[in-house]
């Protein structure tokens, strides 16, 4: 139970990080299917630092460093969607799709190019770093502490709290709802847009160091299964609001966890239902849960649509 | 000089530029990721990646591995048609990776388990591929959801689903499913002769038959009522519905037939018997995503994909010459990626040279 508890707040953190980041982006009117690919890069940046930083350095000093990584890595790929759908008004459901799967090719050229570099004959994609893994947890008991949980429930109240009630998030979400009248006000839409699209990119980002270190290597030709757009059904789901979003996730991150852990749980052990079922889970409850809550939608109104001065 | 202007300004000369230009692009980038790994190495392994075949001795063995990849051009063409219907009518299809998946699940089952012969598994795996279409397209209509998200999340699926369904038809000691040959000679589709004018015998009927299904998706867009419904209700849904279309209808039916395209698609390629399935993978099929690389690069165009499909098809077989001790395998992936997102600036390359035409004439 312990470990089914773990993994649901592991998961859920994920998801609850990637999916604030898809609400800030659409807030700002811009819709990033890039996250899937954002999450990678990130994973790269955490995972590089992971991997080099000596081991006898503090763990404080480690955790804060592979966030900074990953963060970095994030803002800078999401640059790319910023580039494309704020000044060149490209389409960006293109230019998300083009995103994912540009970072899973250009994380697989980098690791396999500094993997070719150590040793000619290893051709693989996979950073290793178990060495300072362990400075991302705290044993408590049975129950393994992560680091990215308290980083999640930290950013669902920054978030709620940076939308709602200052003025720069406000400011944000008016930019999603109805740019024209922004900026009639004197409000920078193209600014406010590129904030919500680097904030997507500093969470998506997190979530993605997050995900791949739930175990102490990653192979970065697999991406990341989906979880981008498992974080943005999340985001539906919790209707682009910080607080729904949280609760999301963990519904999220329970179905999820149930895969990881059903064996040793007596109840579901005894069923025999094969464990492909509970891989599918996620993506099944998530189109059901879809099909319900996008009717009565609380989308902001002009997300996916380049601002125009001239429509004003 | 007046001739070559009214040239330039034709939509049709434009995306061929803007997608040259794209390919350019892509290719410079990926050239110079070369050679920030491997500076010696680099011009070589650009080149050997865009000969793909031509780094065979010219003769035979260059025309049958010219056929090779003109065996995988023919599912690519499929996906690409897949995206590029639906998107003529306002939908992103990226479920047509999991679509690919479905058909190429069903059509192996149809003929590993059931014998059937080979016709019947194109049309059954076109039929699971329309049945994804339609839920995603159901899901869009009446419930609002975004084709984009329940696309991926079916892909998932059909992936997982695809992968029990195999697992009854696999070679006991590998991970891949049986091989046609021996297992369901009926479903490997005929050659009528093409086989010998490549001297490959995975050379089959699905070349031209793709080409004759990308040349039929041109003239139900183009030139039926049908297929003018559809773009309509593509360019305006309100409209559409005003003017009497059934919008809901015409949303399902695009997805089903983009569903059914991958499918095919996907048929194609497994019958004839080039590949075998391999059961467990965790990837979903890149097929479907190449596809939208290639329906953008082919300038939104069904006979422009032929083209596109087969140039992405090239370089992705090209990265077999690629030096795999000094390179990364990933690097054609990487210029296909590259050129996707440039495609993303096609409207602003084409403003360019509207304007640069416009220039011109001042």
């Amino acid at each position: 139970m312990v470990l089914l508890l773990q993994y649901m707040l592991l998961f859920a953190s994920v998801l609850a990080l990637v999916a604030l980041g898809g609400c800030f982006s659409e807030h700002s009117g811009i819709i990033n299917l890039g996250l899937e690919g954002i999450m990678v890069v990130g994973a790269l940046g955490g995972a590089l630092v992971l991997k080099y930083m000596p081991v006898d350095v503090p763990s404080f000093i480690t955790v804060i460093v592979t966030l900074v990584g990953a963060i970095a890595f994030g803002m800078l790929y999401s640059a790319l969607l910023g580039v494309a759908a704020i000044h060149f008004n490209a389409d960006q459901t293109l230019i998300g799709t083009a995103m994912n799967m540009l970072a899973t090719a250009v994380s697989a050229v980098i690791v396999k190019a500094i993997n070719l570099s150590v040793d000619s004959s290893d051709v693989s994609s996979v950073v290793y770093y178990i060495d300072n893994r362990p400075d991302l947890t705290v044993q408590i008991g049975g129950f393994e502490f992560n680091w990215f949980m308290l980083v999640a429930v930290v950013a669902v109240i920054a978030a709620y709290v940076v939308l709602y009630k200052t003025r720069f998030g406000l400011r944000l979400m008016a930019c999603g709802e109805n740019p024209q009248a922004a900026n009639s006000v004197g409000i920078d839409v193209f600014k406010m847009r590129w904030a919500g699209v680097l904030i997507s990119g500093m969470l998506g980002g997190l979530g993605g160091i997050a995900y791949i270190t739930a175990g102490s290597s990653w192979t970065f030709e697999n991406g990341v299964a989906g979880y981008g757009f498992l974080a943005l059904a999340v985001m539906i789901f919790g209707q682009w609001k910080p607080h729904r979003i949280a609760l999301a996730a963990l519904l999220f991150g329970f179905f999820r966890s149930l895969g990881s852990v059903y064996s040793g749980i007596p109840l579901l052990a005894s069923m025999n239902i094969p464990s492909t079922v509970y891989n599918l889970l996620p993506y099944i409850i998530s189109l059901i849960v879809l099909a319900f809550s996008s009717k009565n939608s609380m989308a902001p109104k002009a997300e996916g649509i380049p601002y125009d001065k001239s429509t004003r | 000089m007046k001739e070559k202007k009214s040239f330039l300004d034709r939509p049709s000369v434009q995306a061929v530029l803007a997608a040259l230009i794209c390919i350019v692009l892509g290719v410079l980038i990926g050239f110079i990721v070369l050679l920030l790994i491997n500076p010696s190495e680099a011009f070589k392994g650009i080149c050997s990646i865009l000969k793909n075949y031509f780094n065979y001795p010219m003769g035979k063995i260059c025309v049958k591995y010219f056929g090779s990849t003109l065996v995988k051009t023919s599912p690519l063409i499929l996906c690409a048609l897949s995206v590029c219907f639906c998107y003529k009518v306002g939908l992103f299809n990226i479920g047509a990776a999991g679509q690919y998946a479905l058909g190429a699940g069903v059509a192996l089952f149809c003929g590993l388990s059931l014998k059937l012969p080979w016709f019947l598994c194109v049309v059954l795996s076109a039929a699971a591929g329309a049945l994804s279409g339609v839920l995603i397209g159901v899901l869009k209509a009446f419930r609002n959801v975004n084709e984009v998200i329940s696309g991926i999340m079916l892909n998932w699926i059909s992936l997982y689903c695809v992968n029990m369904l195999l697992a009854g038809v696999k070679e006991p000691t590998s991970p891949y499913t049986l091989k046609l040959q021996g297992h369901g000679n009926a479903a490997i589709l005929p050659s009528l002769g093409l086989d010998k004018l490549f001297s490959n015998d995975k050379v089959t009927i699905a070349i031209p038959l793709s080409i004759i299904i990308a040349i039929l998706v041109w003239f139900v867009l183009n030139k039926t009522e049908f297929g003018y419904e559809l773009v309509a209700t593509g360019y305006n849904k309100d409209a559409a519905k005003y003017a009497g279309m059934k919008e809901k209808k015409n949303i399902i039916v695009t997805l089903a037939i983009g569903g059914a395209l991958a499918a095919i698609g996907a048929s194609f390629f497994y019958l004839s018997g080039i590949a075998e399935w391999e059961v467990g993978q965790t990837s979903v099929p890149a097929m479907g995503f190449n596809g939208i690389a290639a329906t953008f690069l082919g300038g939104l165009n069904p006979i422009g994909t032929i083209f596109s499909s087969y140039f992405i098809q090239h370089i992705t077989d090209g990265a077999v010459f690629l030096d795999k001790t000094a390179f990364p395998s990933q690097i054609p992936d990487l210029i296909t990626a590259i050129i996707i997102y440039l495609c993303g600036f096609m409207g602003f390359i084409r403003t360019l040279l509207h304007s640069k035409k416009k220039g011109d004439n001042r």
